[in-house]
């Protein structure tokens, strides 16, 4: 079996604040591997961008890394030095934010911003950057795009806009791409053409993908295994067709039992009562256990660890023996 | 392009023409041409036919179209104090204002910007902390309190500058310039300081508060996760469009100097446009009065006719160029 491509460790992610420490995520372990789709979900605030954040560096101040590891393939990359971060962004790792209108800067043709970040990464000539991001404009199926990678950004729809900076995250070829909510600021009638550009590019590249969605007909349709996150913390982890199929943390069974058909948001439908708590109000013990259906005595003082239940298969709750 | 100049021109003969109302009233009705024009011993009747000549007696509204008429062609007809030719008195005295300005301006904008800059992007440094407190004063401090501060430590105590007027001059056509003698260029520093500083002030605060904005937008964000260096983020991304809305502001800043060079004209006993319209004031030289007013208005005019350009030529959203428009 191959290595990992990317292998988070225990993250925790802390804010420090006037009234204590906050902490954003806690003690997150998943491996990616090459070429693979990996999804997350989780309601908002589960922590699910700030984990992307903090796998690119770029965790706002005074929010920082406080334990854990990350490494990108052989390299240890959660402690480098600014500069050599700076070389990995966009170089090995790319980022998609959700809103294609205001990641774009609007005051430069997107010729420009598509080969200052090749130019950045690769020693290419100007006249070799353009070539390789007319190409790249192609790949990610903008018609004419010899011509149309002169316009500037306010000249293409929203759905144009994002192909566009799918193009951007994947001009130096990274190993995996992080695609923050790639859709949901998308009209409903483009947002399955956009993922489906997203996959190709990046299987044809061999890139893999760490997709943030609401959206669990997407994650159904396209990752292969799925990460189920909860008040900052990993739920359940497993392949996409076994965690639908057979949800083990009580959660994920919530979710499941909601998927919605595709394209329909994923908060809207979630069936479980209650919401989830606010990051200083973490409940003792497991964090869904005031809405938890099937809670005992143990889940109210102790905090059970997302630990393998099955072969591949992860989850973090009290009903389930640690197979060993 | 064309469409929006066209129209931009038609607003600021408009503005021009509502200065023009008011200037006109100023001149017609502040105190009464005649008497300010004749001695108190010419007759009655004298003064009847002179009124008369004057088109004194026409309808208003004629009147008016006569004054906007001479004012088109730069007639402002003659100065009650010094029996001169208005146009002729603001021409002689506008290099000086206007070479205050333009050193006012500079020293504005070029210590605004770069303190504006910095300051923004070291929030931490101690220096930021120095530079916002001390412009907090700067901003709060009257003109010609600032001013005489500089001229008691600068003149007085230390004697490096002059106090006050213009120095030597020297006359290049119709222009008379302070720029190209030692004496000129240092009489200049301390009234091109003095004004410059509520300018600078405001426009390193507006340049601050308009980068850290920008440095939190997601396409700043954007280019981080992309890799590319601090260099080409703060000074290629985020400078220029930080300078989007402080162009606007700025140039009207521009503006303000011209006419807010009034005060710092009179402490430095400055021979400009601004003093000049002090002493009418003071006076009732009245056809000097509506002249500096429409000359303020055409500053303003113009200054914003430039900005919109200049706004139009960075700003890409603004131009609707045909075809390719989603
Ligand atoms: N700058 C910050 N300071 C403090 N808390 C933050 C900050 N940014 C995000 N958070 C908190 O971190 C948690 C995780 O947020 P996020 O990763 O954006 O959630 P998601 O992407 O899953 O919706 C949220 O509870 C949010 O309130
Ligand atoms: S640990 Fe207990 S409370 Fe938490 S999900 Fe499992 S059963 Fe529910
Ligand atoms: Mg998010």
């Amino acid at each position: 079996m191959s290595k990992p491509v990317l292998s988070v460790r225990g993250l925790t992610v802390e804010f420090p604040t006037r009234r204590g420490l906050l902490t954003a995520v806690e003690d997150i372990t998943f491996d990616i591997m090459p070429g693979e789709v990996l999804g997350v979900v989780g309601e908002s605030g589960a922590g699910k961008s700030m984990t992307g954040a903090a796998i690119i560096g770029l965790i706002d101040p005074p929010g920082r890394i406080a334990r854990g590891e990350i490494w990108l393939g052989e390299k240890r990359i959660d402690n480098l030095a600014p500069d050599e971060m700076r070389k990995i962004r966009g170089r090995r790792i790319g980022m998609i934010f959700q809103d294609p209108l205001t990641s774009l800067n609007p005051l430069y043709r997107i010729s420009r911003q598509l080969i200052e970040t090749i130019r950045t990464h690769l020693p290419l000539s100007e006249s070799d950057a353009r070539k390789r991001a007319v190409k790249l404009l192609d790949d990610v199926g903008i018609p004419d795009a010899a011509r149309r990678i002169d316009d500037y950004p306010h000249q293409f729809s929203g759905g144009m806009r994002q192909r566009v900076v799918i193009a951007l995250a994947l001009c130096a070829d990274p190993e995996v791409v992080i695609a923050d909510e790639p859709t949901t600021a998308l009209d409903v009638s483009v947002q399955a053409q956009i993922i489906d550009v997203m996959k190709e590019i990046c299987a044809e590249r061999g890139a893999a993908i760490m997709l943030v969605t609401h959206d669990m007909g997407v994650i159904a349709e396209t990752a292969d295994r799925v990460a189920v996150m909860y008040a900052g913390r990993l739920a359940e982890l497993g392949p996409v067709a076994s965690v639908i199929k057979d949800a083990k943390h009580p959660y994920s069974q919530g979710l499941m039992g909601a998927i919605p058909k595709l394209g329909e948001n994923l908060d809207r439908l979630v069936h479980i009562p209650g919401s989830m708590p606010r990051l200083n109000a973490i409940p003792q013990g497991c964090a869904f256990n005031p809405r938890c259906p099937k809670v005992f005595d143990k889940c109210r003082i102790h905090r059970p660890a997302a630990s393998e239940i099955e072969p591949g298969r992860r989850a973090a709750c009290w009903l389930y023996p640690e197979v060993t | 392009m064309l469409a929006f100049i066209i129209r931009r021109l038609a607003q600021s003969v408009l503005v021009m023409l509502f200065v023009a109302l008011i200037a006109f009233v100023v001149f017609r009705y502040v105190g009464d041409p005649i008497a300010s024009m004749v001695g108190v011993e010419t007759r009655l009747e004298d003064q009847a036919i002179m009124r008369d000549r004057l088109g004194l007696n026409d309808p208003v509204i004629w009147q008016f179209l006569r004054f906007i008429g001479n004012a088109m062609q730069g007639e402002f007809g003659i100065s009650y104090r010094l029996q001169q030719p208005v146009t002729e008195l603001i021409l002689s005295r506008l290099p000086a204002t206007l070479e205050l300005a333009f050193a006012s301006a500079t020293i504005a904008m070029v210590f605004g910007l770069t303190l504006g800059v910095f300051t923004a992007l070291k929030p931490k440094s101690f220096l930021t902390g120095f530079v916002m407190a001390v412009s907090l004063i700067g901003v709060s401090l009257p003109t010609f309190l600032i001013g005489i501060g500089l001229i008691y430590i600068f003149a007085v105590e230390l004697g490096w500058f002059p106090s006050f007027g213009r120095g030597e001059t020297v006359q290049i056509g119709a222009w008379r310039t302070g720029l190209l003698t030692e004496s000129g260029l240092r009489s200049l520093v301390l009234p091109a300081i003095t004004l410059s500083l509520f300018q600078l002030t405001l426009i390193m605060r507006l340049v601050r508060a308009e980068m850290l904005e920008v440095l939190r937008t997601e396409y700043i964000r954007f280019a981080r996760a992309r890799g590319l260096s601090q260099r080409a983020i703060h000074f290629g991304h985020a400078l220029k469009n930080t300078l989007v809305p402080v162009i606007t502001i700025t140039g009207l800043q521009l503006g303000s100097v011209i006419a807010f060079a009034i005060v710092t004209e009179t402490v430095f006993q400055w021979p400009g446009v601004g003093s000049l319209f002090i002493v009418s004031v003071q006076v009732v030289d009245v056809p000097v009065m509506a002249a500096y007013l429409m000359f303020i208005a055409l500053v303003f005019v113009l200054i914003n006719l430039i900005v919109d350009i200049l706004y139009y030529v960075v700003d890409p959203r603004l131009r609707v160029d045909a075809g390719s428009g989603k």
